[in-house]
């Protein structure tokens, strides 16, 4: 279709520019993707009410069988990443202390160093780190799981056996990663606090244990405690949702896995960020 | 006729009023229409089409799993998309669906867990309470000693029989077949043939009771002495044939392609 709002060659367009200078290609462009957007936004709402009504209302229901699933999950995306976590945990309380403390030491303000590791470990990277570390290690695991499931048809088979879907794929998935998230964020937690003050210890900076950790308790409030534990269970739930949304809600066909799993990472990455700034917000009425 | 104006008289397990098939995925339009179907309890019919025909869409429509884009399909008596969810896992249960190919087996579970899954999932079952039913069905279809093997490590036609019997572990009142024998050797075909047609007059397993089965095929030839209605889906049509006396008597002349014997 010819573009109406298009110049034709050495038209003055500068009387109509406040509309024509934009292409009609890009506000299309544009458009589609926000209505895309909406719709992503919207399956994925209505998704999560479903999978919260499911879980809620069958809690007790097949217990022998979701139970063990929601144990396996937890050591797939928990227990078997402790090492990775282990490592994260060093790197980041390492990285954290060496870059502040020497700007500390420079205006004469080390007693601040507690506090600079609850604000930035305890109430920012460490539980982003986590959620992305699992987004990576299992969230893409289970897009494709979900995903090569539902192109082979097995999902209609679960539907035809009278399984819900939803109470045997997905709420195992919600829980475990919300579990799994929470607690591998209490473990590198810790991690990056000892291993901060290893390196303070190593570069012989003059920090006793006792005034790092008096320090480290008087930055903590239970506000920090209360939230980290729903911040933490939230990223895990997000994963998880939009990571089964991605594998099941829409029938595949096997080539199409991989274009799903990178669209739930993308996905997951930008809620998780949006999660963390609603946080944000929360810190900063505190 | 007489006894088939008895068996009338009861409610049909499925009934479809002038059903419309539509496929599932994609765009393609309508693959069947105006379907009007009963099917009565004990019948055992098969249902013929060349490939495309829509014969995995029409027997998802019949088990409840999809929507007809038309018309009406009841199970049991009752209209299925009207009923509640619960009502309609319930009657679910009571129809016993294997699909075509490997059956759909779920590949992270071995043969026996695949089997004991929708017992455990109903009952809720631990593994050890659903080990007897389990053993039982394995033993009767012979797959006792690939118990413990993933699916993918097992041959197509060994796979499909293990869905037979996940279909089977909550003795279902009817059961539907989506081509059973497309892709069989000749000995896998004759214990096929022989396991149905014992189904269909009562074996132990169901204590003795008939039940009702449907099957799809590409070709009638070798079900001719073992089902007892025959239907045919032929030009996006509904055709049904009737017994074995109306399959023989037929003029229809797509019969005589799809009536050729295998092996």
């Amino acid at each position: 279709m010819e573009n109406p709002a298009a110049a034709t060659p050495g038209e003055d367009i500068s009387h109509r520019a406040n509309f024509s200078l934009l292409p009609r290609a890009y506000l299309n462009f544009v458009g589609r993707k926000f209505f895309a957007f909406t719709e992503t936004v919207y399956g994925l709402a209505a998704f999560g009410l479903i999978t919260l009504v499911v879980m809620f209302k069958k809690n007790q229901h097949a217990s022998h069988v979701v139970h063990p699933l929601i144990r396996s999950e937890v050591l797939r995306a928990g227990v078997r990443l402790l090492p990775m976590t282990s490592f994260l945990g060093l790197a980041l309380g390492m990285v954290v202390i060496g870059q502040t403390l020497f700007l500390l030491n420079r205006i004469g303000v080390q007693n601040f160093t507690g506090t600079i590791m609850v604000s930035v470990v305890v109430r920012e990277l460490g539980p982003l780190i986590t959620a992305l570390m699992v987004l990576a290690r299992v969230g893409t695991a289970i897009v494709i799981e979900l995903g090569t499931s539902r192109a082979l048809g097995e999902v209609e088979a679960l539907e035809a056996l009278g399984i819900d879907p939803v109470h045997f794929l997905v709420v195992p998935r919600v829980i475990g990663l919300a579990l799994s998230i929470f607690s591998l964020t209490v473990y590198l937690i810790i991690i990056a606090l000892l291993s901060g003050y290893l390196f303070a210890f190593l570069q012989d900076v003059p920090l006793y244990p006792s005034d790092y950790f008096s320090q480290l308790a008087s930055a903590l409030t239970w506000e920090d405690f209360a939230l980290l534990a729903l911040k933490t269970s939230l990223f895990g739930t997000i994963i998880a949702l939009v990571t089964c949304f991605q594998g099941l809600a829409q029938p595949l066909h096997i080539e199409e896995v991989s274009g799903a799993t990178t669209r739930a990472v993308a996905h997951s990455v930008v809620a998780c960020v949006l999660l963390d700034a609603l946080f944000l917000v929360v810190y900063l009425v505190m | 006729m007489e006894n088939s104006e008895k068996i009338s008289a009861e409610t049909p397990l499925i009934e479809m009023i002038d059903a419309a098939i539509a496929p599932l995925q994609g765009t393609r339009s309508l693959e069947v229409a105006g379907v009007h179907w009963r099917v009565q309890p004990k019948t055992f019919w098969v249902i013929a089409g060349v490939f495309g025909s829509g014969k995995s869409d029409f027997l998802a429509t019949a088990a409840g799993l999809q929507r007809p884009a038309d018309g009406c399909v009841k199970l049991f008596g009752n209209e299925t998309f009207t009923l509640k969810e619960e009502r309609l896992v319930e009657d679910r249960r009571r129809i016993g669906l294997v699909f075509s190919g490997s059956g759909r087996l779920f590949n992270r579970l071995t043969i026996a867990e695949n089997v004991a899954l929708p017992l455990r999932y109903r009952q809720n079952f631990t593994e050890k309470n659903a080990e007897e039913s389990v053993r039982e069905i394995l033993e009767l279809t012979d797959l006792i000693s690939y118990a413990h093997r993933i699916p993918s490590t097992l041959a197509p036609n060994w796979q499909r029989r293990a869905a037979l019997a996940r279909a089977l572990i909550l003795k279902p009142e009817i059961l539907l077949l989506d081509k059973p024998l497309l892709g069989t050797d000749f000995r896998h075909q004759g214990w096929w043939l022989d396991f149905l047609a014992k189904l269909s007059e009562g074996c132990d397993f169901y204590g003795g009771k008939p039940i009702t089965i449907v099957a799809t095929a590409e070709d009638f030839g070798p079900w001719k002495n073992v089902a007892r209605q025959f239907a045919l889906l032929k030009n996006n049509r509904w055709q049904e044939i009737g017994g074995r006396a109306e399959l023989e008597a037929s003029g229809e002349p797509l019969l005589h392609e799809v009536l050729t014997e295998n092996v």
